[in-house]
């Protein structure tokens, strides 16, 4: 080929690339959109304050309100960050500063799996042993301390609670948190680290004054986007947390978070009028706390992990 | 007396770091016994190798091929429109765009699509089918899995790229080559076993959604013979299943979600031998 066709096809070739480059803002814009035009009746029929804060759930009667599901969401979140938030930034701590090199290569495989592993397996798991569990055990132990601490009452006989969405939730982020904690310690000179333990500091002491410090603004940015991670899961959440629509007040209550709200209701929601007006909201919801989480998580990640190069 | 807490605290957060890395250890391994333990006993050749019968969801005879067929279809539907998308972007963002401000909005772009959860991502491909007049359909379910594998690949594939060594394309261009040739026959054919690697997790990703295809794909005891007909997937026959109120129904979903689990961990295990087989194609 001439060399004048060769840089004619590749100007050509760049120029239907741009259009690709375009796709993923698009489709980001799309998405919102299309939420946003397909919730505006309810939107424009109920005022926010009584969609957001209101707590009665009966769209028969044409009454939307999220809160039993946004604080379903917010309650099992926390459970679940309350649980994998310590677990996670000491593993990833002992991954990065006490392992060699070759434990550390064989262990991200395991993460990765724990990764792959979908999430309607998590749920069964959740199903078979975990539910079970806060059942017959954790509740009867924890719940002998529930008129000290109201967090802890159970009046709920089944496992189907806060607790056991929240425990299901911790182990799916834990590979996520781990991995990006992990990855954000790596970025640490290691120089650093030498003259700490050089002027006689311990392991620990080096971690604790040293890296931590260094460290704190990735590994806050891992535990968002792990936050992040756990608003949105669907399914194994759906499977063990009661779906009650009701404002959970001790994390042995069911709880009814948005997702499982959205996933439960799709085949009727064309039947009753807003219903899916509604839906779309509460996915509109979703979208809105999860992007706000990202966008500040995946800049700050950015700025960490770009000061390494 | 100071030196020794010192020495004290080392020893105490040593063990509890160490405590924390074997519980997540441990929740793996309980995972994977759980699930075979419960999964195994009625696996069975029927399983695999039929559709539901009359009367499959009170306990009657029958398999779950339908959702086996379905969700391969699915996820490999997904992927290979994903790919059309995500390949071209990844060489685009790297070759022709390296460090500029709009790739890396591109970037931070697909970063936060790769966030949005699949619940979302399957109300978002609802709407639009309604909106078109579609109903739940395998085409439906792929371009919806499609839409949510597309960032994770790309952004795999990106980084893939990224990492490359500079002076290969500076050779290439110094031979003469254009940036297209430079992408096609230097970049592509160095970085294969990180594309396969970049394909093969968005795969293992869509075969395990069951939030984006709930909507979109439906369901169906038949094994879908048209791009217009419902498909079942493997993901949603667990959850199905196991919310029935018979013992015999529940421990098939139990081995659905064995089966479903060896598709994906065998993906993932293949696409490590995979690129490391695809490795002596490239330039060390």
């Amino acid at each position: 080929m001439p060399a004048s066709h060769r840089s004619k096809l590749d100007r050509w070739v760049q120029r239907g690339f741009w259009i690709f480059s375009a796709l993923p803002t698009l489709l980001a814009l799309l998405i919102l959109a299309a939420l946003w035009i397909k919730s505006q009746p309810i939107l424009l029929s109920h005022p926010l304050k009584t969609l957001l804060f209101g707590s009665a759930w009966k769209p028969q009667k044409g009454e939307f309100g999220f809160l039993p599901f946004i604080s379903g969401t917010i309650w099992v979140t926390v459970v679940a960050l309350v649980i994998a938030v310590p677990i996670c930034i000491l593993t990833a701590l002992y991954l990065s500063e006490y392992t060699s090199a070759r434990t550390q290569r064989l262990i991200k495989p395991l993460l990765d799996l724990l990764a792959a592993i979908p999430s309607v397996v998590y749920g069964v798991w959740g199903v078979l042993i975990i539910v079970p569990w806060v059942q017959n055990s954790l509740a009867p132990l924890l719940g002998r301390w529930g008129s000290i601490l109201p967090i802890l009452t159970t009046t709920n006989p089944t496992g189907y609670s806060v607790l056991a969405g929240g425990i299901v939730l911790a182990v799916m982020i834990a590979p996520f948190i781990v991995s990006i904690a992990y990855e954000v310690l790596q970025t640490i000179p290691f120089g650093l680290r030498q003259a700490s333990l050089a002027l006689g500091a311990t392991r620990w002491q080096t971690i604790k004054y040293a890296v931590i410090p260094k460290a704190s603004t990735g590994i806050f940015a891992s535990i968002v986007l792990g936050c992040s991670r756990a608003l949105g899961e669907t399914m194994a959440v759906l499977m063990v947390v009661g779906n009650v629509p009701q404002i959970p007040r001790s994390i042995f209550d069911a709880a009814y978070p948005l997702p499982a709200l959205i996933a439960n209701n799709y085949g009727e929601m064309m039947s009753i009028p807003l219903y899916d007006a509604a839906l779309m909201t509460a996915s509109l919801l979703l979208l809105g706390m999860v992007l706000v989480l990202n966008i500040f998580s995946i800049l700050a990640l950015r700025h960490v992990l770009r000061e390494k190069t | 007396m100071r030196w020794k807490w010192q020495q004290l605290e080392e020893k105490i957060v040593q063990l509890f770091m160490l405590l924390s890395f074997a519980l997540i250890l441990f929740c793996l391994l309980l995972i994977l016994y759980t699930i075979v333990a419960k999964g195994l006993p009625s696996l069975s050749w029927a399983m695999i190798s039929q559709t539901p019968k009359g009367g499959f969801y009170l306990g009657k005879e029958g398999g779950i091929l339908n959702a086996i067929i379905g969700s391969l279809y699915l996820a490999l539907g997904g992927t290979l429109i994903a790919l059309l998308f995500a390949f071209p972007l990844a060489l685009l963002l790297n070759i022709y765009l390296s460090q500029s401000l709009w790739a890396d909005l591109v970037r931070l772009s697909l970063d936060i699509l790769w966030g949005i959860p699949s619940i979302v991502y399957g109300a978002f491909g609802f709407t639009v089918m309604i909106f078109l007049g579609w109903r739940a359909s395998l085409l439906g379910g792929i371009l919806t899995l499609a839409l949510l594998e597309f960032p994770i690949m790309a952004r795999a594939m990106d980084e893939v790229i990224r990492r490359l060594p500079p002076d290969l394309p500076r050779a290439a261009y110094a031979l003469g080559s254009t940036n297209l040739e430079t992408a096609f026959f230097v970049v592509t054919r160095q970085i294969l076993p990180g594309l396969a690697t970049a394909a093969l997790l968005a795969f293992g990703r869509g075969i395990g959604d069951a939030a984006s295809v709930l909507f979109t794909a439906g369901y169906t005891d038949r094994i879908p013979n048209s791009l217009f007909s419902p498909a079942a997937s493997l993901p949603l026959a667990v959850f199905f299943q196991l919310g029935t109120p018979f013992p015999e129904v529940q421990q098939r979903a139990y081995s659905a979600a064995l089966i479903l689990t060896i598709i994906v961990l065998g993906i993932s295990l293949s696409s490590r031998w995979l690129a490391h087989y695809l490795d002596r194609f490239s330039i060390h």
